[in-house]
């Protein structure tokens, strides 16, 4: 469904992407890993259309999509959340989500209509008519994700919805990107939190310093000595091995 | 083919109202240096300046020069007040507040004008308003070589203060990075106000500088302030040496043109710059945006 | 949605009675010339309220819409009636040109305000300089009453126009309030990167809501035209109709819906009360907006409407803080 042949990306003289090459497979959950500053979000934003790649291709749907803009990308089914959360501060969550709601419902009441069943989907139900400014972290990254789903996305992009949640909102948050992949969406997602990874993703890539450095399954992933380093630095994997036989990452 | 004994003296005019242009604009891009804010109260605080100019010397006989150390340490204190009493408390931290905030002054001070001091054009009279100095290619006037000159002297005094003195130093380090200015224990309230009246006595000087050969009336600020916003983004918004060429570039750009198109047309030709600037040039700009 | 429908149809229904009922003419006057703001009000809000774009230069499109009505009459003999469509569209296409300009090239915040203000000021020099416009001189519309001519004698007339034009620009502004479009531009105030990603075109937005803004500027520039039969660069392009414009709807309340009509009443009030206090004194009543404008923005940044709605709100107990 999406396929990503040699994209880098480069900031003065970083690079924060380094000719990255991968694929998403319709209907699967597919994680991408990697320590802070790998260079994830970037490849989030150059694969939506916010940054333009200094080479390579972004196929979705058998098009490509390199340096289109991020709202054509969207209207062809890619729609992503942000890192840093971006609500429409001085809106209601349900005129947050009708936004997206809007883009394949031209008329007001079935935008608001769709927007609320998409906010009771995703556990925001008694939050509707709350200013999205108001929301707690939690709720500002429920609704990122709300939002996004409200466009009618075949594949969803999240970057870290999961960050700064508690266990209990983890679980919660879990079990709706099932739902939504049930229903049909595929979709891509951004973790630190290795236990949502391991339950929800069938595949993983690990990125790190802007290079893909291994792909598979989570748990081939977390015995991958290359991944065990990427994290704790040079040597960690042996030194690991040696006292305990096996290595994971909490 | 033009005539050199035509172009040459509307080079040199040019030159000598860009410099004064130079030194508005370098108040206005110090404030938005340091404060990253777009002072719509220039253009009045100049008027201001003016007006206080004409009074010392309708009502007390000082000349527009001798006026400038009461004049420029005044409009000092008033920028400084300015920024601490209203400005800064009305901003709420909103670029759109501040934004309309100078606005409002800006039409405070101007409609006071208007209503204090009718609209008449006034000007002042001085014992060498019409003596010339001949520089061999032209005859200029003695009161735009003299702010010329003083133009120069006010920009390199400001640039020593800038570059030589701590305060200079801290205005330097809060326009770089607020939070760590404020780690090391940098009072950023005072220096932004500091920075606002130096911004404005730099218009204090400029209106000293200008009376001798212009006239001031309460609208008379707004010839200035869009000129004074094209050198600033011409120049490059936030620099110093920017303000100095942009000021020098626009002047003479300014009596070209009306060389050329004619008095009033000839104002066209800036704000045209000036549009063009801000749209196919904005390096200054994206660091604002950001 | 039905409820704001009522409130447009009694507010109409009871400025309509204002002729009949008010007997001075100087107040049957004060009515128009504030309903006359209210409209440049509500064309800014359009584009600054709804869509977080500051404009300190609509006089661009008042102006365009009044010469072009004015010129189009005297020059060219056109019916004012068939002249006031064409100024609405010369002016949203000065507007579509302006936001065109601005937006491609990504302006915002106060280089937009810039810019339009610029914008105004060349238009202003272009006034005086060309002879179409009768350069500095003015441009005089011949006196010839009657209605098929747009001017009326009694002025009654002239009060049901603006009237309809603010109407108009509430019907309108209450479509903005429940359509996509309005969804849009009030996403793309809020945060331009988060509506890119929900498949807003935020360019085509922006340039929609000037377009119309400016159009609606154009139609009270044509109305100016008719009533007074004079204009002069400095009326058309000149600052103060840009200030009037972005005060009136920032006082009532900017990005609601009766918010610019609140506020030009509010403005003209306190108007009316400084010359009360200091007699008829040029400047003295703009000053004082200058201060209100420094005032809202200190002490009241949602304006009267928005004040008054979370106030309300709090009385009866909705609890929903704004
Ligand atoms: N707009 C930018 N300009 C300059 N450098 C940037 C920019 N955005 C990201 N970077 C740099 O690129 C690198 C990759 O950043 P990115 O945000 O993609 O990492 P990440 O993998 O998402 O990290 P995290 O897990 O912390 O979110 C970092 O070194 C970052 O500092
Ligand atoms: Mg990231």
């Amino acid at each position: 469904m999406l396929e990503v042949e040699g994209v880098s990306k480069s900031f003065g003289g970083l690079r924060a992407v380094a000719d990255v090459t991968m694929r998403v497979e319709e209907g699967s959950i597919t994680a991408l890993i990697g320590p802070n500053g790998a260079g994830k979000t970037t490849l989030f934003a150059t694969i939506s259309g916010f940054l333009r790649p200094d080479a390579g291709r972004v196929r979705f749907l058998g098009r490509d999509i390199a340096g289109l803009p991020p709202e054509r990308i969207c209207r062809l089914g890619l729609a992503r959340t942000f890192q840093i959360v971006q609500p429409f501060a001085g809106l209601s969550v349900r005129e947050n989500i009708a936004v997206g709601a809007h883009l394949h419902r031209p008329g007001r009441a079935q935008a608001l209509a769709h927007a609320e069943l998409i906010g009771r989907q995703i556990g925001m139900g008694r939050m509707l008519d709350q200013p999205a400014g108001a929301l707690t972290i939690a709720g500002r990254k429920r609704l990122e994700l709300a939002r996004a789903l409200a466009t009618d996305p075949k594949l969803l992009l999240l970057d870290e919805v999961m960050a700064g949640l508690n266990p209990t909102e983890i679980e919660e948050i879990v079990t709706v990107v099932r739902r939504i992949r049930l229903a049909g969406v595929t979709i891509l997602l951004i973790e630190h939190v290795m236990q949502a990874v391991v339950s929800l993703a069938e595949t993983t890539w690990v990125l790190s310093d802007g290079v893909l450095i291994a792909r598979g399954s989570p748990a081939e992933i977390a015995a991958d000595p290359k991944v065990v380093e990427a994290y704790l630095g040079r040597g960690a994997a042996a030194r690991l091995a040696g006292r305990e036989g096996g290595a994971a990452r909490a | 083919m033009v005539e050199f004994q035509i172009l040459l003296p509307a080079i040199l005019n040019g030159l000598t109202t860009g410099a004064v242009y130079a030194l508005i604009a370098l108040g206005l891009t110090l404030i938005y240096g340091v404060l990253h804010i777009i002072n719509f109260a220039h253009g009045s605080l100049l008027m201001l300046a003016m007006y206080a100019v004409f009074f010392l010397h309708a009502g007390l006989g000082i000349d527009p020069y001798l006026a400038l150390p009461v004049v420029v340490p005044g409009f000092f204190a008033l920028g400084y007040l300015l920024q601490r009493g209203v400005i800064a408390r009305a901003s709420h931290g909103r670029d759109e507040n501040i934004l309309l905030v100078t606005l409002g002054v800006s039409i405070v001070i101007e409609n006071l004008a208007r209503y204090f001091w009718r609209s008449d054009t006034r000007t002042i009279e001085t014992p060498y308003s019409f003596e010339t100095v001949d520089l061999g290619v032209a005859f200029i006037a003695v009161p735009k070589v003299v702010a010329f000159a003083g133009a120069l002297l006010v920009t390199l005094a400001l640039w020593w203060v800038m570059s030589r003195t701590d305060l200079g130093r801290a205005i330097r380090a809060l326009a770089k990075e607020r939070q760590g200015a404020r780690l090391v224990g940098i009072d950023v309230d005072h220096i932004f106000a500091m920075s606002f009246g130096i911004g404005t006595a730099c218009v204090a000087a400029a209106a000293c500088l200008l009376l001798p050969s212009f006239y001031v009336s309460p609208g008379v600020g707004h010839t200035f302030v869009l000129i004074a916003f094209t050198v600033v983004v011409l120049g490059g918004m936030g620099s110093f040496a920017g303000a100095l060429i942009g000021g020098l570039i626009i002047g003479v750009t300014e009596s070209l043109c009306g060389l050329y198109l004619g008095e009033s047309l000839g104002q066209i030709g800036i704000f045209l710059i000036f549009i063009a600037i801000l749209l196919f040039r904005p390096t200054g700009l994206l660091g604002h945006r950001a | 949605m039905r409820r704001q429908l009522l409130a447009i149809v009694a507010f109409l229904a009871a400025m309509a009675l204002v002729p009949h009922l008010v007997g001075s003419e100087f107040w049957r006057n004060w009515v128009m010339m504030a309903l006359f703001y209210a409209l440049l009000g509500q064309a800014w809000n359009i584009l600054g309220g709804y869509g977080g774009q500051f404009s300190f230069g609509h006089a661009a499109f008042f102006g365009t819409g009044a010469y072009c009505s004015a010129i189009l009459h005297v020059h060219y003999g056109v019916n004012p009636w068939i002249a006031l469509p064409a100024a609405g569209m010369a002016a949203g296409l000065v507007g579509a040109f302006i936001g065109f300009l601005s937006f491609r090239y990504g302006l915002r915040g106060s280089y937009f305000a810039l810019v339009t203000l610029a914008f105004a000021e060349v238009l202003r020099i272009l006034a005086n300089t060309v002879p179409i416009t009768g350069k500095g001189v003015g441009l005089l519309i011949p006196l010839d009453p009657g209605a098929a001519n747009m001017q009326f004698a009694d002025r009654t007339g002239y009060f049901y126009l603006i009237l309809a034009f603010v109407g108009l620009a509430l019907l309108l502004t209450l479509w903005l309030e429940h359509s996509r479009f309005g969804a849009r531009l009030v996403a793309v105030r809020e945060n331009e990167d988060a509506a890119r990603a929900l498949g807003v075109d935020v360019f085509r937005t922006k340039l929609a809501a000037i377009t119309l803004s400016g159009a609606l500027a154009g139609l009270g520039g044509s109305y100016y035209a008719q009533l007074f039969l004079y204009l002069d660069p400095g009326i058309a392009y000149g600052p103060a109709i840009s200030v009037e414009a972005l005060l009136v709807p920032i006082v009532g309340g900017m990005g609601t819906l009766f918010g610019p009509l609140l506020g030009s009443f509010a403005l003209h009030g306190v108007s009316e009360l400084a010359k009360l206090a200091f007699g008829e004194a040029a400047g003295l009543d703009l000053a004082l907006y200058g201060v209100l404008l420094v005032l809202m923005v200190m002490f009241m940044p949602n304006g009267l409407f928005g004040m008054g709605r979370t106030t309300l709100a709090r009385l009866l107990g909705g609890g929903r803080d704004a």
